[in-house]
């Protein structure tokens, strides 16, 4: 009777060689790497990458011992293994030198890496190691929240000088146009001419809802607002340009595997694996700056206010990077959402260092006007980080510029030039963000909680598995294989699906452990009951296994709730610790039921005549 | 080896009333250290940021504690961690200034000082984030008791479901009691912990219960405490067992797993033991007084419990 059907035996060897398969990667750790990656969005990486790469290690007499092409979204990458680190350190500064003649001005960003060292046919079948979470491998871990009110603000300041540009070209007058907390009021002289206005700007500006309330005072307003779409749609795109710029900057880190998510409406994840150095990491990360371009008020009168230490109406006082005030005009002419592009590089004329900028069509337009009106001024690109702004350069316009396509030199060197991209890129965020949440751990701790987390499930095991042989004998070592087999299934599932293992997750290895225990428990305690009762070992087995079902399914179903709950509800290392003890749950049923059962069916239920069961003392009272 | 050699069924709801009212006043008790002393929680609930250095001799507390002072800081908290050469360094959130770049600046002076620390572990939590892990973890909390009673009541039955619930908040009020009272450090893995103890001590009443409904089926004359008291003790063994054995895996969390996750292992093994007690003394007798009946168990026979009534000969 306690036979199994072949499909059954066969379900239970798939699972184990399927187990094993993809366990096995976990066991070969990781080997040296330098990866090689675009720094600059206009250069792509492609295959042919690899033989050039491999050209400069050839010629450095450097062996690697496997290479690689892969694409992450837009982004290729190479990587070159190796066999030591000293090797890896090598074979960087080789590469390095080779690929980036000008330190200043790099375009490739050459970076070290770890990658698992499992053999290639493991690999082609899907099976790589767990992915260890920044608790276990070290590295810095930012929640950054797009400030969407500023995204707004800014959305509607930009309409501003659209406005005004708008009306100009249609020759309307308007007396002013303002922002008023989320809306812009225009201000005419007549309905007459608010009346053209509005005809204009509704058709060129569809995001936007119309008011115009009655006179007041002889004044015609109308106010712009944007529609909850347009609103929905701004905050949007701000959170997806922002996740845009942060690749491009952890780019420029050189960090092996970055994970930029989005999270919620507003909020996005930033991991950086292996990142040592925090402060650095975080100043370019945690750059939260706008971009502002506007111009500087030069006149005498300005001139004499400026020393006098007053400000004029109608104008702002700023500092430039050294300290020295200046008065910019109010009105914004660009923001960073029309800034494409900034790139380091050298004027094509007197080879001098220079910033090159490139404007989307919108800001290449009004940059050409501007730039036409007003030569010999000069023009300030202000920064702000945290609301404070900062002119970071306010060079003079020398001419008309069409095209979108600015350069800005002068005396700078070529660090200078590099840094102030950096910072114009930094600039092009669509909204400040702020970090609201940080991790960094560092390397040595990742390494010590793996062991701490190894050590307590291997002794927690081992002392479970030692104490089921030697109270339910040879069904307690049936459990034990259970429980390894339970072990095994869930480390291959954790592998397969890729799941990020933290510390909480190890933890709930170990409790899951603990608690799938309890079935094997309840089983063998059910045999016994029904020996006790005089069954035949045969029918107390098969009586066991079928009444010990019910209760094993409820109570792993109630356990298995509570672990759905953290997974919705938790964040960070619940979430870490649910994902496992869902898996943990589902690996442990099978396991014990349908696994123990087999190897129970396997060694018993062939023999006719069995005269007891080794599962230990089975005391009956005597009566 | 058998460590249980019962020779008749115990009584173990003969006393239930004595127990259930120490049961309440540790309750009580729990909830007045809850009220009264509240929670040390950690700053992923409050915000603010943690630190962890590592000295390569004995740590000098009482420099740390000057440049923290001399940085501004007034109200923080700088204490050895695990050995003697690491710190813990607690900053709290500073009102209406960024504290992002907080642990940049602090470490930043450390390691001006005489002795440069190892950065081990940088955690800074905003305001926000803090007010949503409550949130969260309430919800989460709900979630699962509204779950469990409504998984218990289409298996069992609502007095079952009621009990059950009932002698697991318990636990979990009883194991916040502990950390009020003691003080120890309310993180989010001792809440995950505390929830996961919520679905385990379940666990454990519904074994119990289970064996209630197959033994009202079976003795048919028996009275109901005679049916429960049949049902516990013959399901003790296993219990303890069952108990000891997940123990062992808390313990060896306890002693090996480090700092991260002492306080989750203390509040299993906590829950680990209360959980046995409520589940034998507080879901049955509380089942008991809200008159679970023959009729209501057995009655309807549910087809995936028909195989308990199947016998192979």
């Amino acid at each position: 009777m306690n036979r199994y059907p072949l499909w059954k035996y066969i379900t239970v060897v798939v699972a184990l060689v399927v187990g094993l398969i993809y366990t096995l990667p976990n066991f070969f750790g990781e080997s040296p790497a330098v990866q090689v990656s675009s720094a600059k969005v206009t250069l792509k990486i492609d295959p042919s990458m690899l033989d050039q790469v491999g050209a400069i290690l050839k010629k450095a007499n450097i062996t690697t011992t496997a290479s690689n092409f892969e694409t992450n979204g837009p982004v290729g990458t190479v990587r070159f293994r190796f066999k030591t680190t000293d090797e890896q350190l090598v074979a960087r500064d080789v590469i390095e030198n080779a690929l980036n003649p000008d330190p200043a001005n790099p375009s490739y960003t050459v970076a070290l890496n770890l990658l698992p060292a499992s053999p290639a046919w493991l690999s082609a079948l899907g099976a790589n190691p767990m992915y260890l979470g920044l608790d276990l491998r070290g590295g810095v871990h930012f929640l950054l929240e797009v400030d969407m009110k500023g995204a707004l603000t800014s959305r509607y300041d930009s309409f501003i000088t659209d406005f005004r540009a708008t009306l100009r070209d249609q020759k309307i007058t308007a007396d002013s146009i303002e922002r008023v907390g989320n809306s812009v009021a225009l201000k005419f002289n007549s309905d007459a001419a608010r009346q053209v206005a509005f005809d204009t700007l509704r058709r060129r500006y569809t995001d936007l809802q119309w008011q115009q309330p009655g006179p007041d005072a002889g004044i015609w307003s109308l106010n712009g607002t944007l529609s909850e779409i347009a609103i929905n749609a701004v905050q949007a795109n701000a959170l997806k340009q922002n996740i845009i710029t942060l690749h491009n900057r952890i780019n420029e880190l050189g960090v092996s595997e970055p994970i930029i998510q989005q999270q919620g409406a507003n909020r996005i994840i930033v991991q950086l694996p292996g990142v040592q150095d925090v402060a650095k990491a975080k100043d370019i990360l945690g750059r939260t700056a706008t971009l502002e371009v506007r111009l500087v008020d030069d006149s005498p009168a300005a001139t004499s206010a400026l020393a006098a230490g007053t400000t004029p109406f109608g104008l702002e006082r700023y500092q430039d990077r050294d300290g020295r005030p200046l008065l910019l005009r109010r009105q914004v002419i660009l923001t960073g959402e029309n800034l494409q592009d900034a790139q380091a590089g050298r004027d094509s004329q007197n080879q001098q260092a220079a910033v090159h900028l490139t404007l989307d069509t919108k800001g290449a337009r009004i940059f050409r006007d501007v730039t036409r009106d007003n030569i010999g001024k000069r023009m300030a690109i202000l920064l702000f980080e945290k609301g404070r702004g900062e002119v970071v350069t306010a060079p003079v316009i020398r001419g008309e510029i069409p095209g979108g396509q600015v350069q800005i030199s002068g005396s700078m060197s070529a660090e200078e030039a590099a840094d102030t991209a950096l910072l114009l890129r930094a600039g092009s965020l669509a909204a400040p963000m702020e970090i609201i949440e940080e991790r960094t751990i560092g390397p040595s701790l990742g390494a010590e909680n793996i062991a701490k987390g190894f050590n307590a499930t291997l002794w927690g095991f081992v002392g479970v598995a030692v104490f089921m042989i030697v109270y339910y004998r040879l069904f307690g070592l049936f459990s034990a294989i259970g429980l390894s087999f339970n072990v095994l299934l869930l480390l291959a599932l954790l592998s397969l699906l890729q799941a990020t293992l933290t510390l909480p997750g190890i933890a709930a290895i170990a409790l899951a452990l603990g608690m799938a225990i309890d079935a094997n428990v309840l089983i063998n305690e059910r045999i016994r009951e029904e020996l006790r009762n005089g069954e035949s070992p045969q029918q107390a087995i098969q009586l066991g296994f079928d009444r010990a079902w019910s209760t094993i399914l409820d109570s792993n179903l109630t356990t298995l709730i509570v672990g759905i709950a953290l997974l919705i509800f938790g964040s960070g290392p619940v979430r870490g610790f649910a994902v496992v003890h869902c898996l943990g749950i589902l690996t442990s049923m099978f396991s014990a039921v349908v696994g123990v059962r087999a190897l129970v069916n396997l060694t018993h239920g062939n023999r006719k005549k069995i005269l007891g069961l080794s599962i230990g003392t089975v005391w009956k009272a005597k009566d | 080896m058998e460590f249980f050699r019962i020779k008749r069924t115990i009584p173990f709801m003969r006393n239930a009333l004595a127990l259930n009212l120490i049961s309440a006043i540790t309750f009580v008790a729990a909830v007045i250290f809850i009220v009264i002393r509240g929670f040390n929680l950690s700053i992923e609930f409050t915000g603010g940021t943690v630190m962890e250095l590592s000295y390569p001799e004995a740590a000098p507390l009482v420099e740390v504690r000057e440049v923290l002072i001399n940085l501004g800081y007034t109200d923080f908290q700088v204490q050895n961690f695990g050995t003697s050469r690491d710190v813990m360094i607690r900053l709290p959130l500073l009102p209406g200034q960024s504290s992002a770049n907080q642990s940049t600046t602090v470490i930043a002076a450390l390691q001006a000082a005489n002795q440069a620390p190892d950065l081990r572990r940088v955690e800074f939590v905003g305001p926000q984030v803090g007010r949503e892990l409550i949130e969260n973890g309430l919800l989460a909390l709900m979630f699962v008791i509204i779950g469990i009673v409504a998984y218990l009541a289409v298996r069992f039955e609502w007095k079952f479901a009621l009990a059950g619930v009932i002698a697991n908040l318990h636990d979990v009020v009883i194991i916040l009691g502990f950390f009020a009272f003691f003080q120890w450090e309310f993180s989010l893995s001792v809440l995950a912990g505390v929830l996961a103890v919520l679905g385990y001590s379940v666990n454990e009443s519904v074994v119990i219960m289970d064996r209630i409904r197959e033994n009202f089926r079976k003795e048919r004359t028996a009275s109901v405490q005679e049916v429960i008291d049949g049902a516990i003790t013959q399901t003790i063994s296993r219990t303890i067992i069952t108990h000891g054995s997940t123990q062992m895996m808390v313990l060896a969390m306890l002693i090996f797993g480090g700092p991260t996750l002492h306080y989750f292992a203390l509040a299993l093994t906590i829950g680990i033991w209360f959980g046995i007690y409520s589940s034998v003394f507080v879901a049955a007798a509380i089942a008991m007084w809200l008159g679970v009946k023959r009729e209501d168990l057995v009655k309807p026979i549910k087809k995936d419990d028909t195989v308990e009534e199947i016998y192979i000969e």
